[in-house]
């Protein structure tokens, strides 16, 4: 018997009990109904405003139609906003990714040893949940303030003119993203590193790998999973921000991001087609990406 | 760096005056020990002696609080371990599962920047029968599958030093039987320095040329496993390495190249070549398939040990051989192995006997018998209360 053991190369089928059970489906229904109800139904909705024309009578009153130019008359009006928004989301993402690596490598590999400094640190990553975002978010507003401590600071460097400002700049947005998304990265990191296996690093470093290359090499592809999930977590959500870029929060005029669109024409202009076509455009953009990070990064073969 | 080249042959070990402490225990206490170049080396003991402790030194996995490392005459003491020729085939294996078998075997080849990796792990694979599965990912391999890919991920490198660290422990007994032999083939093909470490007596006696016996940070005895097993030092190397039954008594008489023990009532020699200690209380011994089982009282022939009459208290048959325990009055019980020569035991139990055996056969240890146990048992609870009781004596009295 052992010997087969050595020549098998025949492929394992895992069996799969295929049974018809209606309690599964009794189990399923509530989460369907809700998905048709909370999901199905307003995103059909969407897709019909969006193609509505105004009516001829009153203003921001529309009609049902199949005015698809609207796509194109709110690409061409906020493409701007749209590459923005996505560089922005891309930025944040990427500064999220550098800060929170590090501190979920500390928390989830260093801390092991100390399961109490673990727990502690982990409340710490969670603590700005107790506060409401927009607070948070507000709060930011005060600190960076133009007669605040780090414009002060700034200035004192002359690396901020006389006359500069912090808030409503690009880099007060991207900042402020990247803050407020900095758990949503932190966290599905660190429940992979926590998971991280050090042998296989013993065995690259006995392989003559260096700490730098068994980084490299052996702890960002185990981590990969990780990596996607927060990334996911940060980009999506961060790409459709519209708080830290509206101009009472961190943002300006420069600063615009499609979400500020999209709030804009549904609440103060009242052009419902359009900020539906811009919430479509928004979602298709985002699903395409997200399908070709995930297919690219190949995560499936260690989830 | 000093590693960026194959080994033509293996290196020699020395460790001198390894000391390692963790905080609370000392796993390893001045430890010295050489393995000379292309030998098969085992480390033998039981968990928690220091052998694996040993080779996370060596490989660089630890740090000695105190003593050197020397690879090849070259001191590492202070080398990390991606510095180091050598190479570990890990008791779990720890394949990188992201990675496929070959890129696994290929890992420390593209490391080193030597050329043509893929083709050389393509034989590394070859070696261990394995190539038909390179494109595989190691979590779809069996167990004694990925044992060989670990294999071959460190051989590949041609280190000057391999260590395993019990990379059987996890399969069957018979596939441990055929890793065995290969490992023996492979690493007189390679002609490499291979340390092993094991729990397994037999594994350490079938594989290698050397065997050293540690026992709690301390290496008992070191010898070809013959010697090991013929002429075993110390009480721990005795019962650990095969069985034996061990007899204690006084000396009654010295010659010049004999003692005679005198152990409840039966006079027992042996050589003194063979003998530890000449004087005073000592511990002698015999293999328990040296002993001749009879029936009937032997005539005193010089050159051999007899005592008896003894009474068989258990017998049991186990093929080969056919083991009964003999109980001698004011002795203990005797364990005897007697091949099958013909069909089934030879006596019953209850049978009057006597044994004997050749005096060349038997050994005296090193140990001191009235000292007690060198180490106190540490599963033993009456061990522990009676420490917790001195302990707290000794407390009382500061």
């Amino acid at each position: 018997m052992a010997i087969t053991a050595f020549t098998g190369s025949a492929t394992v089928q895992e069996v799969v009990p295929r049974k018809k059970s209606w309690v599964a489906l009794v189990l399923l229904l509530p989460g369907l109904l809700y998905l048709v109800l909370f999901f199905l139904v307003p995103l059909v909705s969407l897709v019909i405003t969006s193609l509505e024309v105004p009516s001829a009578t009153t203003f921001g009153q529309y009609e049902s139609a199949f005015n698809w130019q609207t796509y194109g008359t709110v690409v061409g009006q906020y493409g701007t906003q749209i590459l923005r928004s996505f560089l922005y989301a891309l930025l944040a993402t990427v500064f999220a990714l550098l800060f929170s690596y590090p501190l979920a490598y500390f928390i989830g590999v260093k801390a092991r040893r100390w399961p109490i400094l673990q727990g502690l640190m982990l409340v710490l990553v969670i603590a700005p949940f107790f506060i409401s975002f927009l607070l948070r978010t507000l709060a930011w507003k005060a600190i960076l303030s133009d007669d605040g401590v780090v414009v002060g600071a700034l200035k004192a460097l002359s690396l901020l003119g006389p006359q500069g400002h912090f808030t409503g700049t690009p880099a007060a947005v991207v900042f402020g993203l990247t803050y407020n998304f900095i758990p949503f990265m932190c966290l599905p990191l660190y429940t992979t590193l926590e998971r991280l296996d050090l042998r296989y690093l013993e065995a690259g470093n006995d392989l003559y790998a260096s700490p730098f290359h068994t980084f490299r090499t052996v702890t960002i592809p185990l981590s990969l999973p990780g990596i996607v999930s927060g990334t996911l977590l940060t980009f999506i959500p961060a790409a459709g921000d519209y708080v830290n870029a509206s101009s009472e929060f961190l943002g300006g005029t420069s600063s615009t991001m499609i979400g500020n669109v999209i709030q804009s024409n549904f609440l103060v202009q009242l052009n419902y087609p359009a900020a539906a076509a811009l919430s479509i455009i928004l979602m298709a953009i985002i699903l395409i990406i997200v399908s070709v990070y995930v297919k690219r990064s190949g995560t499936d073969d260690l989830l | 760096m000093a590693t960026s080249s194959f080994a033509d042959a293996g290196a020699d070990l020395e460790l001198v005056g390894i000391h390692k402490r963790f905080p609370g225990f000392t796993a390893i206490e001045n430890l010295n020990l050489t393995v000379p170049a292309g030998s098969f080396f085992a480390l033998l003991g039981p968990s928690g002696c220091g052998k694996t402790t040993t080779l996370r030194l060596v490989a660089g996995l630890e740090e000695p609080t105190a003593g050197q490392i020397l690879i090849g005459g070259k001191d590492v003491t202070s080398t990390k371990p991606f510095q180091r020729p050598v190479n570990t085939v890990f008791q779990s294996y720890a394949l990188f599962p992201h990675m496929t078998v070959i890129e696994n075997v290929a890992f420390g080849l593209r490391r080193r920047h030597v050329g043509d990796p893929i083709a050389k792990a393509h034989e590394a694979l070859r070696l261990v029968e394995l190539d038909h599965l390179a494109a595989r990912r190691p979590q779809q391999l069996s167990g004694g599958q990925q044992q060989r890919v670990a294999l071959a991920r460190a051989v590949v490198n041609r280190p000057a030093l391999l260590l395993l660290d019990e990379p059987l422990g996890a399969l069957d007994l018979k596939l441990r039987r055929q890793m065995q032999l290969e490992l023996k083939t492979i690493q007189t093909e390679v002609g490499l320095t291979f340390v092993h470490v094991t729990h397994d007596q037999e594994e350490a006696m079938t594989m290698a040329d050397t065997v050293a016996v540690m026992n709690k940070g301390e290496i008992e005895q070191l010898g070809a496993p013959e010697d090991l097993y013929e002429l075993p030092r110390t009480v721990f190397v005795a019962n650990f390495l095969g069985q034996s039954n061990l007899f204690t008594g006084i000396v009654s008489e010295t010659t010049s190249d004999t003692i005679a023990v005198d152990v409840g009532g039966n006079r027992i020699v042996v050589p003194k070549s063979r003998a530890a200690r000449h004087t005073g209380k000592v511990t002698l011994g015999v293999r328990p398939e040296k002993l001749s089982l009879l029936t009937t009282k032997p005539e005193a022939v010089a050159g051999r040990n007899v005592i008896g009459a003894g009474r068989v208290i258990d017998v049991s048959f186990s093929g080969v051989s056919t083991q009964y325990i003999v109980e001698v009055p004011s002795v203990g019980p005797i364990v005897v192995f007697a091949q099958n020569l013909v069909f089934g035991p030879v006596v019953d139990r209850g049978a009057e006997v006597w044994l004997s055996w050749n005096v060349d056969h038997g050994f005296g240890l090193a140990d001191d018998p009235e000292a007690g146990p060198r180490f106190p048992s540490d599963d033993d609870t009456v061990s522990i209360a009676t420490q917790k009781r001195t302990e707290l004596a000794v407390e009382l009295e500061d």
